[in-house]
């Protein structure tokens, strides 16, 4: 790949696939159920943490040799919910439309256990470059199965894409596309334990394609 | 040998330093962004005010306020009078837009203190419109709204907002799908005040029917539904003696 070497491309690569820190690690599960109703709910998020984990693994890495190992997970902690906040406030003063859609997601970023889970054990071993990438690598991984999750619930389950209808209009004496052949959109989709299953089933497609990942 | 990082001193201070930083950044930030803040909070309340009487931007199904640029004009232009409601006085106050619903509801939950109720009128085309802002509990946080009515309580136009409700679910009631239903609906009764209701198993799903003081329901969001028609219910009673005199004027 020439700009970055081959160790370094694996950690953004594995996380993506065999070490998806949802599918295979397991982590951030409760913030895949709650905000994947919606594609653009879903790619907000991503975008969020694809910044706070990139940048909160660079800012541990630096302080790796100077955090007191007795109150690491607080440090951790704080240099999360301040990144949070210092995010929050920039954009209500200079975004507000977009703080508005965000506000709901901050306090699910700060909880959100991938980002502890990196800093933990990535970051606090590892140098500031490559700590930065495997941040931004476990935040696209973490971004990509909630954009197929969010796809499917916002497409099953409204019959919209980003809020724009795509399968026609479903109001009962104007139907037009799909819905005038007797199709519905099934309401369950938008429910949690639907993202559960969705995730569910991306884990048993991954599982049955590569047979490595299956644990006894 | 023990690691310097691991000495209790060395933990104490590096929690007292981490703290000092970490607050005083933060202080600062908050303190210098503070004004833009604050400047973005008002326009955003003559925007929501100026939506529930009709002057919007809106485009297809999507809900779009006036621009920014824009707002302090059509705001003077459209809002005629700004009133305060305190035990029955009325009084004209151009800054009532300002009064915070939230410290207000607080407040009137003490003995001894009556609430005061921002009332706006706006006159459009003509027509004139009675413009009031509510507020109430959703399932995580506080939802809020901002109704306009005509002088017989019916409702012209409606603005609902939400601190953090669900996406795709409760957060849905900033939709015009489910705003625009208000429009027409009754918020009286045979002479009372019934409120609106927002009803699960609604007969009536295309919402024909204005006088049934209900509106159909969002799938999956019961609750903030349910808060919803708390919130019309029980702020918006509150101004029934003001549309009260009015007829008898």
């Amino acid at each position: 790949m020439g700009l970055l070497s081959k160790k370094d491309a694996a950690l953004i690569k594995d996380p993506l696939t065999d070490n998806n820190p949802i599918t295979i690690q397991v982590l951030g599960i409760c913030s895949a159920l709650a905000i994947t109703a919606e594609l653009e709910a879903s790619i907000v998020m991503s975008v969020a943490v694809l910044f706070v984990m990139g940048s909160g693994n660079l800012i541990i890495s630096l302080m790796r040799n100077i955090i007191p190992s007795k109150i690491r997970i607080i440090v951790q902690l704080i240099v999360v919910a301040t990144l949070v906040i210092i995010v929050d406030l920039v954009l209500k003063a200079f975004a507000y439309e977009l703080s508005k859609t965000l506000s709901v997601f901050v306090g699910l970023i700060i909880t959100n256990c991938i980002i502890m889970g990196r800093f933990e054990a990535f970051a606090l071993a590892n140098g500031p470059w490559r700590s930065f990438l495997d941040g931004i690598g476990n935040a696209a991984g973490y971004a990509l199965i909630l954009i197929i999750v969010g796809f499917f619930r916002e497409l099953l389950g409204a019959g919209t894409l980003l809020g724009i209808p795509v399968l026609g209009n479903p109001i009962p004496g104007e139907l037009s596309g799909v819905y005038k052949y007797g199709y519905e959109n099934n309401g369950f989709m938008l429910l949690a334990p639907m993202a559960l299953i969705t995730v569910g089933i991306i884990i048993w497609i991954q599982r049955s394609r590569n047979k490595e990942l299956i644990e006894d | 040998m023990e690691k310097r990082t691991d000495k209790n001193s060395y933990t104490i201070l590096f929690a007292i330093g981490m703290v000092l930083i970490v607050g005083s950044l933060l202080a600062f930030a908050a303190s210098g962004l503070k004004g833009r803040i604050d400047e973005n909070k008002r326009i955003e309340k003559q925007q929501n005010i100026l939506y529930a009487m009709g002057v919007n931007e809106n485009e297809g199904n999507s809900a779009i306020f006036v621009s920014t640029d824009k707002v302090a004009d059509e705001f003077s232009k459209y809002i005629t009078k700004q009133l305060v409601i305190q035990d029955g006085n009325v009084t004209q106050d151009d800054e009532a837009y300002l009064i915070d619903v939230k410290k207000e509801k607080a407040l009137a939950k003490k003995e001894g203190y009556s609430r005061r109720l921002p009332l706006f009128i706006g006159e459009k085309e003509g027509k004139t419109f009675y413009i009031a802002p509510i507020r109430g509990k959703g399932l995580w946080d506080a939802i809020w709204a901002y109704v306009a009515m005509d002088e017989n309580m019916v409702i012209q136009g409606a603005y609902f907002d939400h601190k953090a409700e669900t996406p795709g679910l409760g957060a849905n009631i900033k939709q015009r799908f489910f705003m625009d239903d208000f429009i027409g609906e009754h918020l009286m009764s045979n002479g009372s005040f019934k409120g609106i209701r927002v009803a699960k198993g609604n007969a009536d799903p295309k919402n024909r029917d204005k006088t049934d003081n209900e509106v159909d329901a969002i799938a999956g969001s019961t609750i903030t539904g349910d808060g919803v028609s708390s919130m019309i219910k029980s702020d918006l009673k509150l101004y029934m003696p003001y549309f009260k005199n009015l007829k008898n004027k």
